[in-house]
């Protein structure tokens, strides 16, 4: 009961911060909306019994991207911030075109999912972050040694881009 | 009884929103931010299944996928910071450089 109804408040929360942060008129208000809705998937991925996932999600998303985006809209001063696109036509058009996805969505995941029995109680948060550790460090060594590996790239890529003569 | 089917549910709601956001807002920087929304909405799939078959690997992906999600902002960022010094606007319609 508990988890159920703390699972429709941050789906609630995770949903219209969404909602927020692609309709704020300001751009800094929308990188607030966004840490606030990063911060309700991490409240959302401990309810899932994934707690190293939480953390990382709050140091990584909450903490760095959000510190970059703020950085950028701070520094590009937008004396006239580009107007969301007014053409009705085109967002009545898209509008029926997402709604189409959603539904095919909803109608494709109902029809899946409840042909699946219920999710069986397990060890596998009680130790979260061994497991995950193992398996990083065993069978997906080689895709973390690319991750680190575009983490330089893209670091180096970055501050290439970013400097203003070399 | 909330099931996994809840959690893919808000996923592809999530996910929607990103793509709305994509495709109506003509700030850049905004783009980016839904882009992070469409990768959040894939990591809740993710560590929703991770969950339902207790298997950590669903965790693993979501911590990959963090990583490119962390590149990905750094380089976009970046490009959207020289787009500015030369054209004073990150308006996504005027950037047509590579248009032909």
């Amino acid at each position: 009961m508990v988890e159920a109804a703390a699972f429709y408040i941050l789906a609630t929360l995770i949903l219209g911060f969404g909602v927020l942060v692609i309709t704020a008129k300001s751009t800094v208000h929308s990188v607030l909306f966004l840490v606030a809705d990063f911060l309700c998937v991490a409240a959302l991925y401990v309810s899932l019994h994934a707690p190293f996932l939480a953390v990382i999600q709050v140091m990584v998303y909450a903490g760095g991207i959000v510190v970059l985006y703020l950085f950028v809209v701070m520094l590009v001063n937008l004396k006239r911030p580009p107007e969301a696109h007014s053409d009705p036509r085109r967002l009545g058009r898209l509008g029926v075109v997402m709604a189409a996805a959603v539904l095919t969505e909803v109608v494709a995941i109902f029809a899946v999912g409840w042909a699946k029995p219920a999710a069986a109680a397990g060890t596998l948060s009680a130790q979260n972050v061994e497991q995950i550790g193992r398996a990083l460090y065993t069978d997906y060594l080689i895709p973390f040694e690319l991750a680190s590996f575009l983490l330089l790239v893209a670091m180096i890529g970055a501050i290439i881009l970013a400097k203003r003569e070399l | 009884m909330i099931t996994t089917t809840h959690y893919m549910v808000l996923s592809a709601a999530l996910f929607t929103l990103g793509v709305v956001g994509v495709m109506t807002r003509r700030n850049v920087i905004i783009v980016l931010m839904s882009i992070e929304l469409m990768l959040n909405a894939v990591n809740i799939n993710l560590v929703a299944f991770s969950h339902e078959l207790q298997n950590a690997v669903g965790q693993v992906f979501a911590v990959f996928i963090i990583v490119v999600a962390a590149a990905e902002a750094a380089v976009g960022l970046g490009i959207i910071l020289s787009f500015y010094r030369n054209k004073e606007t990150v308006n996504i319609d005027e950037m047509n450089l590579l248009r032909w």
